[in-house]
């Protein structure tokens, strides 16, 4: 296990020491009720109060626009919902073909409880039609939820152009932007609410926030004592919101030196993969995440090249049919129009910030031998 | 998720690759759905005169389920008369591999299917007589391939469609 080359990080990633170190303390010292009065809630409070406020700093935005919840998922369910319930006027959504499911699948919700949702196609490279969603913008449209990196094929879109488009048409923007944060220059200038989760980036499992810029009124999902302003209810996760913050600040301090790297990595990937006969990039070639390339390999299923490659001690991911329990490919190759054999065949190879040269190229010496067992085995065979 | 038979047949995998002299050959699958199969199977007769499966290979597309079973299959099929053969069941090779997480079932039928069409060919190519049970198991396999084929036309007549800005399929699954 200690071994193994972890090449999943847009699955989740490693805790970073730092981070553990800094949220170590709330758990069995600075263990007080954020709500209490005495000293040690007043403690717990202060934490997350600066962690609130290095990260609204880290956005440009002010502290009270920062709601923590439960992760990403929550976030994106309390943007959402949470703004559909409180503008019952208007009742109307856009979105885009390959949202994560935690956008998806609310927007499903809203539509059996009477909502209209707009779904827009992506190209083949993954991106939205900006003249697309002008048109589909109505006079009852609420929100546009458009994700501003893809968990998949690492395709980014134009979030700025986006939000320049909401503005003016007076639509709320919110943007899913897990994988881009801290990854990408993310100016929020126009963008209404933002979700991020803090395990994508050495941060802790079960921990993220949505920015709700002032003005926007959510519906909370959550009814207890309060919290967070009322927006999210639950005593907060002291630990989790300081690894939060830790996280953050560690990933935007170094993300300069951290991306460069990765996308070197990312070219060497895609340049030796390219090398292989039978292969294509699923995604943008330049508008796209730096830890994440998604590749497909003619004649193979996914989920036996996981499983070999696992058997080399090395980590991935496939968006392949096989692989899911619904049988079905990954809705975000079938939107980008990657042909059902090739989707079959998918692999994404994503890297963190404790991902080294050595990894990559043990995985590329392992990678063409995996393909080629793989090929030998199969009926289809390449080039035929 | 898998058994560590189930990996250790992935992992060394049994009978595998092209068979140039074969007697019959069964195909089964459909890309659509992510599983082929082809088996191989060379037969002759034994000094007591019964036919059996002499020689046995395949060739895979599939997860790692499919290329276990497939192994797996091939093993037990192995110098088995055809008789013999005939009652190898998907049943039999998941449990032979300590079983089969219940999604991947399909791709333990997918390998006694693989089999069955092969000993289905090499009945009707020498005109022996076919037991009952295996016609009708071929008739329901060539009905489904039928009806895989038919899928498959549509997707790929999505997919062309496709290539303008329309997508095909509905939203169903992503990993994280
Ligand atoms: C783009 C995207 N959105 C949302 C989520 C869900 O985040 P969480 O695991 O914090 O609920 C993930 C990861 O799983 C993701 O990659
Ligand atoms: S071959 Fe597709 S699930 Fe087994």
């Amino acid at each position: 296990m200690d071994k193994c080359i972890y090449l999943d990080n847009s699955a989740t990633t490693p805790v970073a020491a730092e981070v553990l170190e800094a949220m170590t303390p709330y758990f069995c010292e600075a263990y007080g009720n954020a709500s209490s009065l005495h000293a040690s809630g007043r403690e717990a409070r202060q934490a997350i109060e600066k962690g609130r406020a290095e990260i609204a700093a880290i956005l440009g935005v002010s502290p009270s626009e920062i709601v923590f919840t439960s992760g990403a998922t929550e976030a994106n369910n309390l943007a959402i919902i949470g703004m559909a319930f409180a503008h019952e006027e208007k009742r109307h959504i856009i979105t885009s073909k390959i949202e994560h499911h935690a956008v998806l699948y609310p927007c499903q919700w809203l539509e059996s409880q009477g909502y209209e949702v707009t779904t827009l196609d992506v190209d083949k490279t993954g991106r939205i039609d900006l003249e697309q969603l002008k048109d589909a913008i109505r006079k009852d449209t609420l929100l546009v939820s458009i994700m501003a990196g893809n968990n998949e094929i690492g395709t980014l879109q134009p979030v700025e152009e986006i939000g320049a488009i909401c503005r003016e048409r007076g639509v709320a923007f919110h943007t899913d932007a897990v994988q881009a944060y801290g990854k990408v220059q993310l100016s929020t200038d126009s963008i209404d609410l933002l979700s991020v989760s803090a395990h994508k980036l050495h941060g802790p499992k079960g921990v993220g926030f949505l920015m709700v810029r002032k003005g926007f009124s959510l519906t909370p999902l959550l009814h207890g004592g309060g919290h967070e302003g009322g927006r999210r209810s639950g005593t907060e996760n002291t630990p989790g919101i300081v690894g939060l913050a830790a996280s953050s600040s560690l990933a935007f301090n170094k993300m300069e030196e951290t991306t460069a790297r990765m996308r070197r990595f990312k070219r060497r990937l895609i340049e030796a993969i390219h090398a292989i006969p039978g292969t294509r990039l699923n995604g943008h070639e330049t508008e796209s995440l730096p830890h994440i390339v998604n590749v497909s390999f003619q004649g193979i299923e996914g989920e036996s090249l996981v499983m070999k490659l696992d058997e080399h001690g090395i980590e991935t991911s496939t968006g392949s049919a096989c692989s899911s329990p619904t049988l079905e490919p990954s809705h975000v190759l079938l939107a980008i129009s990657v042909p059902i054999s090739m989707a079959h065949g998918s692999l994404r190879i994503s890297t963190g910030r404790q991902t080294t040269r050595e990894e990559i190229d043990a995985f590329l010496d392992v990678l063409p031998r995996v393909v080629e067992e793989l090929r030998a085995i199969s009926p289809f065979k390449v080039g035929e | 998720m898998y058994t560590e038979k189930v990996i250790e047949h992935f992992r060394h995998p049994h009978n595998m690759g092209k068979m140039k002299d074969y007697s019959a050959v069964g195909k089964v699958g459909n890309i659509v759905c992510g599983d082929v199969m082809w088996l191989y199977i060379k037969v002759d007769k034994d000094p007591k005169g019964r036919e059996i499966i002499c020689d046995i290979s395949w060739e895979t597309f599939g997860c790692t389920a499919a290329i276990a079973t497939s192994s797996m299959v091939s093993e037990m099929a192995k110098g088995k008369t055809l008789k013999e053969a005939i009652a190898i069941t998907n049943k039999n090779v998941a449990s032979e591999l300590d079983g089969l997480p219940p999604v991947k079932m399909h791709c333990s039928a997918l390998a006694a299917d693989a089999l069955n069409e092969a000993i289905y060919e090499y009945l009707t190519q020498n005109q022996h007589e076919i037991p009952d049970a295996l016609k009708r198991r071929h008739e329901r396999l060539a009905k489904e391939m039928a009806s895989l084929e038919e899928r498959y036309k549509a997707f790929l007549a999505k997919e062309q469609v496709a290539n303008g800005t329309k997508t095909a399929g509905d939203v169903k699954h992503a990993p994280d």
